[in-house]
């Protein structure tokens, strides 16, 4: 701790100490997940949990995601709170029918008798040369799928939060979670803990114009913000947070005071997040629109493994400056 | 229920903003009744009504843009009992506030790239988008520019004069090109000797004070107004085939000290007498100048003359303003040779042109006329 009370710590131990604080105050909540025990997680998330909190509650499962994403399902069904770790996006779509057809649907089916509160986190994007097969950004898949809240901690202090929160829900919750970011440091209140998982944040307030971002992309839009600052623009960052379902009013309230959106996500550009909320400004701020929606999302290729074309792929700050110039300019 | 709708005030004319209402809902009102003030291209003009009842409805706010044809109020015949206009009039004023965007719609030609934010703020303060220039990507019209051209707006008024200069110029310049582009044209011209004519003046003008004196214009819009009653082809409009107009309305081109023209109708021409004829010329040129025309005076006249006698022109070739299917151009009246039965005299001569419509009319109809006109100056006593 400092002066400002606040702290300095990763993204990593962001996460981390969020899960060891649930499992400090629920003894109801345990992590499941490949390697998340002995090993301390893929990504050394939950490293030392398994010594302090015993195997029943940090427990090893087999390579089977729609096995282990369904024993949680169950377990939530039984009256636990279970954090699943998929280890990564790219794993989980052998889970996608557990996810889709279970958890997502059985408060339906079951005529409101069945609540599922199950937390499932998963790691997600690019940015460590893990190429195209592990390098995927599938949030606008579960976007997607009604049932589901879905959610993007792209800042240490919804890394810190969100899960906090989420175990609190009676219904499935997603929680993103960026590779890109672990090793980032960050200073975050000294108290920090749950945060609000209903609302998107605008995190730099501005007047020319909203720039409208999630997960990975949220530190480089807040840097693309300070730079554009420096040459007389003053954007708006809103960090959407919750990706289903969407929080319009934050995001109208935005534009109806910038009259413009930039819309910027790492996820392929076809039908991901930004589609949705260009189509939400279209329908209902239409008549406040002063320059086209736009939106720069991640290049439609597989992610490529070299280092300078894996950057490429997506949304990097002069991109989103020269977009912001592009959108401003006058003659 | 009659609908008062935007009135077309030239060919050209696709909408006009109303400044002000006249009269409000309860006012009973009269044909010739001017009831609203409309800002056109040629400035701002009176509108009249022609129905005669209450006004039960203002369907319009000031100062929006209105394409001509829209209902801008709705009138209940006095027949028509006038039910709970109190407590209803305010209500569907607010439920009438809605729609603003189909007028928008009226109100944007195709083609105008403008943000919605543009055109929304645009149709709220009346500012014509097609008057703008876009500043934005792609030269796209956007907040900035729409703000400026209010302030713009707001700027004193020497500059608004300017303005609608500018516009009349571009009024002027639209209906000429419909003009020659669309109407095949034939020009007729012959010779009038005026003597008989301004001799009838001079001893008209000597029982007359200065106020009332004849100016040798009104003698040819009366020989003109007699002549259309036996050549009633030439007084109508060609909309798909010739329409014959029963009134003869002439109008009388006003140039404007500042450029461009006014042409102002003179209704029934062919029905007032000299004197009456006088004064309807001094009140509407006079009024022309100073931009204060009747909408009725700006959309109803059925045939045009133009004279450009003060100037020294000795021939004039009209351009037919459309709809209508033919213009008379008087020259100045100057000394001439002039040979008549065998001897050669010295009279003073004016040329009188005619350019008519080929669609309407054929070269013989345009003759009789001119003869028509002819014979009418060397008896000005019979006009």
């Amino acid at each position: 701790m400092n002066d400002n009370n606040t702290i300095k710590l990763t993204y990593r131990e962001a996460i981390k100490q969020a899960i060891r604080e649930a499992l400090q105050k629920d003894e109801k909540v345990f992590l499941m997940g490949e390697d998340v025990g002995r090993y301390g997680g893929a990504f050394a998330v939950s490293k030392g949990l398994l010594q302090e909190f015993g195997p029943e509650r940090i427990m090893d499962v087999p390579l089977s995601e729609s096995g282990f994403v369904g024993a949680g399902i169950g377990a939530a069904l039984n009256g636990m709170h279970p954090i699943v770790e998929v280890m990564t996006v790219n794993f989980s779509l052998l889970a996608m029918d557990q996810i889709v057809n279970n958890a997502a649907t059985l408060l339906h089916m079951s005529g409101g008798q069945m609540n599922v509160p199950v937390v499932i986190r998963m790691s997600c994007g690019i940015g460590r040369q893990l190429a195209a097969q592990h390098s995927h950004s599938w949030e606008p898949l579960f976007a997607h799928i009604a049932g589901l809240k879905v959610l993007s901690a792209g800042t240490h202090e919804d890394a810190r939060g969100m899960l906090l929160t989420a175990l609190q829900s009676p219904d499935p919750v997603i929680i993103f979670e960026y590779t890109f970011l672990l090793n980032k440091e960050a200073e975050i209140p000294a108290n920090a803990g749950a945060v609000d998982i209903t609302k998107a944040k605008v995190l730099r307030e501005g007047k020319d114009i909203s720039i409208i971002t999630y997960g990975a992309a949220v530190y480089k839009t807040l840097d693309a913000a300070k730079e554009l600052a420096t040459t007389g623009v003053d954007a708006e960052v809103i960090d959407l947070r919750v990706l289903r379902p969407l929080d319009e009013a934050t995001i109208f309230n935005s534009v109806k005071k910038t009259h413009r959106a930039l819309l910027v996500e790492e996820a392929w550009n076809s039908v991901n997040v930004s589609s949705e909320v260009s189509a939400r400004i279209m329908e209902n701020v239409f008549y406040e629109l002063d320059a086209p929606v736009q939106r720069l999302g991640g290049v439609e290729v597989p992610i490529p493994y070299p280092k300078h074309l894996e950057e490429a792929s997506v949304p990097q700050l002069a991109d989103i400056m020269n977009k912001v110039k592009k959108m401003l300019q006058h003659d | 229920m009659i609908e008062f709708k935007m009135p077309s005030l030239g060919a050209d004319m696709e909408a006009g903003t109303l400044r002000e209402w006249l009269i409000k809902p309860g006012d009973s009102v009269k044909r010739g009744d001017i009831i609203a003030v409309v800002d056109t291209q040629k400035g701002l003009i009176d509108i009249e009504v022609f129905d005669e009842g209450t006004i039960s409805e203002l369907l319009i706010k000031e100062n929006e843009k209105v394409p001509v044809g829209m209902v801008m109020a709705l009138i209940a015949s006095d027949k028509e009992a006038v039910v709970k206009k109190e407590e209803k009039i305010p209500e569907q004023h607010t439920e009438e506030k809605k729609p603003v965007e189909k007028i928008m719609a009226a109100e944007v030609p195709h083609g105008i790239k403008a943000s919605p934010l543009a055109k929304r703020i645009a149709s709220e303060k009346g500012i014509d988008l097609m008057a703008v220039k876009g500043t934005g990507e792609g030269g796209a019209i956007t907040k900035e520019d729409v703000e400026n051209a209010i302030a713009e707006k707001m700027a004193p008024k020497e500059e608004k004069k300017m303005a609608v200069t500018e516009n009349i110029r571009m009024a002027v310049a639209a209906a000429m090109s419909k003009s020659n582009r669309e109407i095949p044209h034939y020009y007729l011209e012959t010779k009038a000797d005026m003597s008989k004519a301004l001799a009838w003046l001079i001893e008209a003008n000597k029982q007359r004070t200065v106020k009332q004196r004849l100016l040798p214009v009104v003698l040819l819009l009366k020989a003109v107004a007699k002549a259309l009653t036996e050549v009633p082809d030439l007084n109508g409009y060609w909309e798909n085939g010739l329409q014959r107009k029963t009134d003869i309305n002439i109008g009388f081109v006003v140039s404007l000290r500042t450029g461009g023209v006014m042409i102002p109708a003179i209704h029934n021409a062919d029905k007032k007498s000299i004197d009456e004829l006088m004064a309807s010329l001094n009140d509407v040129i006079s009024r022309a100048r100073a931009m204060k025309l009747r909408s009725s005076e700006l959309s109803e006249s059925t045939f045009t003359v133009t004279s450009l006698g003060e100037d020294n022109v000795e021939t004039v070739y009209g351009l037919i303003y459309p709809p209508q299917v033919a213009i008379a151009g008087f020259g100045s009246i100057t000394e001439q040779p002039w040979a008549e039965t065998g001897m050669l005299d010295v009279r003073p001569v004016m040329n009188i042109t005619l350019s008519a419509d080929h669609r309407a009319t054929d070269g013989a109809t345009g003759s009789r006329f001119l003869k028509a006109v002819k014979n009418n100056l060397l008896n000005p006593g019979e006009l």
